[in-house]
């Protein structure tokens, strides 16, 4: 090679690479230094965004969040300690393939199911928290699911503190079949056991909680809440296109939709969320006297 | 016959050849008697072979019946003075759920079930089985109706699934069957389900909370249809038939799986064949566990429905975990 090669620039031969970023990085919160928000395609750094518990600092865009981000921007700093946290999912049908996606699902994810539960304190209140992650088989409710979400109803009973669960599933998991569906009745009888006792039950729903899941303890709590446009809804919306024969109105199993509906008390901002919550729980802490 | 099923042809075809055969020695002085027996054997020995072998699909198929008895069916033969009490008084009646007081052997009860159509006028009154919101709050309403009387509660469940549709979700679908598992679980009269045909996911499981779950034999319960599992597993509706084997649906699988308490027993062919005969096999099951359930206390009532469905599910532990943290 020439000396003078090494000041010129052969264009020819150099090739030249695009970034084709992963189905994976493009849903959720590339590791990247900038991130682009998909509802309003404006770019902002990465640090601020978390920083922003992951809403768009343009649009408010609730970008989709995995358990332990929730944990950090929800619950009080280092009050969290999570309960059953080894407990993982069997093959009861012998569904082919199926301890190969959990294990796949592991290794992505990081976690042993698509919940993780725990104590910890919000605006310092003692509280039992159920926390599903869609990273995990789209948060798909089985054995594990079901059994951790009673056992951390359970709990919220044993301590005598607010239960809170914030939902984020596809529904029922169908790899366990009619075993899946059950875990609808068992977490709904534990939350009524636990009703009945005097207990609070928080339901905060996020996107997406369809099926199975919304038809049970998603929509039992005391309050019903859920994040700014999270797709909410029973039937999947191809289904009910097929079913009905006609287009669906844009909103159609948004929060939004659901507010005007009459099926939440109310949607909250995932900025205000935890400060809100705080106040329902201190309003219903045993009450102090009464001075007046 | 009209009804057939794909599983039965060989049966039938057997038949037609053995009442061929017998008008043939009526008509001429040919004695085929010998023949005939021997083919009466074989048909015999056949029957047995093909219900015994009974596939998941076949049951499938029987309980898709569009003969198959219907709650309305049921409750004829098995109640007297049945009353139907109609809508929710919130929004509307559906027809879809059919419910209301009646007297079991003179026992008073609350009757409630799924309700299909026999004909297609009547499906579309019905809605194919397939409740909206206001059928699962009608059923919570004549539950709570029962146990402010103390009447025990028998379900029917008889549902493709609760309807997927645009109005249905605006009205709350997720909640009116939420609502009803929660309601359910605190019901301190005795209350039993019987799944007599399709028992379709969220739908069913939304009459579906008892102290004890019984399936006729050719019934299904399952967390999503056979046509809708192999869509989402193979993307290929065509491959029910193969999700109906791997998904567990059959009132001998759920019974392995210690889901249902009993399987009701079917007459051959299915429920069909004989409705009030079946109605009797139902009328031994429901009399055997209202004598049992009677004997608990309200408070022993609910904590039996807690235990039956707290004790649902498979699981295991591991020791490696990273933690959320």
């Amino acid at each position: 090679m020439a000396l003078k090669d090494l000041f010129t620039k052969n264009q020819t031969k150099k090739k030249k690479y695009a970034t084709i970023p992963t189905e994976a990085a493009k849903q959720d919160v590339p590791e990247g230094i900038m991130t682009k928000c998909p509802s309003c395609k404006k770019i902002m750094y990465t640090k601020e965004l978390l920083k922003n518990h992951k809403v768009c600092l343009h649009c408010q865009h609730h970008f989709q969040m995995n358990a332990g981000e929730r944990i950090e921007s929800f619950i009080d700093e280092g009050s969290f300690e999570e309960i059953n946290e080894n407990m993982i999912s069997k093959n009861p049908l012998q569904f082919p393939g199926y301890l190969e996606k959990l294990e796949k699902d592991r290794q992505k994810s990081k976690l042993n199911e698509a919940i993780v539960t725990g104590i910890g304190t919000v605006g310092g209140c003692k509280v039992v928290v159920a926390i599903m992650d869609a990273s995990f088989r789209m948060g798909s409710m089985g054995s594990v699911v079901g059994e951790k979400i009673t056992l951390a109803i359970e709990k919220a009973d044993e301590l005598s503190v607010p239960f809170i669960i914030f939902t984020a599933s596809g529904g029922a998991r169908m790899q366990e079949g009619a075993i899946s569906l059950m875990q609808m009745a068992k977490t709904s009888v534990a939350l009524k056991k636990f009703s009945n006792n005097g207990g609070l039950i928080i339901s905060i729903m996020t996107h997406p909680t369809t099926g199975g899941v919304s038809a049970s303890f998603a929509s039992l709590g005391d309050y019903n809440f859920a994040e700014p446009e999270a797709l909410i809804g029973f039937a999947g919306r191809r289904v009910i296109e097929q079913s009905i024969r006609e287009k669906l109105p844009e909103d159609f199993q948004t929060a939004e939709f659901l507010l005007k509906h009459g099926q939440l008390d109310a949607i909250i901002s995932r900025l205000d969320l935890a400060e809100k919550i705080a106040n329902i729980l201190e309003i219903h802490q045993p009450g102090g006297e009464i001075t007046w | 016959m009209v009804g057939e099923l794909e599983f039965e042809r060989p049966l039938i075809e057997l038949r037609k050849k053995i009442a061929e055969l017998k008008e043939f020695t009526l008509n001429t002085d040919v004695d085929l008697s010998s023949e005939i027996s021997k083919l009466e054997a074989r048909l015999v020995k056949l029957e047995q072979d093909i219900y015994e072998n009974i596939k998941p699909w076949d049951r499938v198929q029987i309980a898709r019946h569009p003969n198959r008895p219907t709650t309305l069916d049921y409750i004829s033969y098995l109640f007297e003075d049945f009353f139907e009490c109609h809508g929710d008084r919130r929004f509307a009646d559906d027809e879809a759920i059919v419910g209301g007081i009646a007297k079991f052997k003179g026992l008073p009860v609350t009757v409630i079930g799924h309700q299909r159509g026999k004909d297609t006028k009547e499906n579309i009154r019905r809605n194919f089985g397939m409740p909206h919101p206001e059928g699962y709050r009608k059923a919570i309403r004549l539950m709570h109706q029962a146990d402010k009387f103390k009447r025990p509660i028998i379900c029917f469940i008889d549902t493709k699934g609760a309807y997927p549709g645009k109005a249905a979700e605006e009205r709350g679908q997720s909640e009116a069957i939420a609502h009803n598992l929660f309601e359910m679980a605190g019901l301190k009269v005795p209350v039993i389900c019987v799944v007599i045909g399709e028992g379709g996911s969220g739908g069913a499981l939304g009459l579906g909370v008892g102290n004890r779950i019984y399936m006729l034999e050719n019934s299904t319960y399952s967390v999503i249809s056979p046509e809708g599992a192999a869509a989402i597993l193979w993307k290929d509706a065509a491959q029910a038939k193969r999700a109906a084997e791997t998904m567990r649906i059959t009132a001998p699988d759920l019974k392995e799986l210690g889901i249902i308490d009993e399987i009701i027993p079917e007459i051959k062919g299915g429920a069909h064949r004989d409705v009030k005969k079946q109605a009797e096999q139902i009328e031994h099951t429901l009399l055997a566990t209202l004598k049992e359930l009677l004997k608990l206390s309200p408070e022993e009532l609910v904590e039996d429905r807690y235990n039956r469905f707290r004790t649902i599910g498979e699981f295991d532990f591991i020791n490696e975990y990273a933690g959320v943290k």
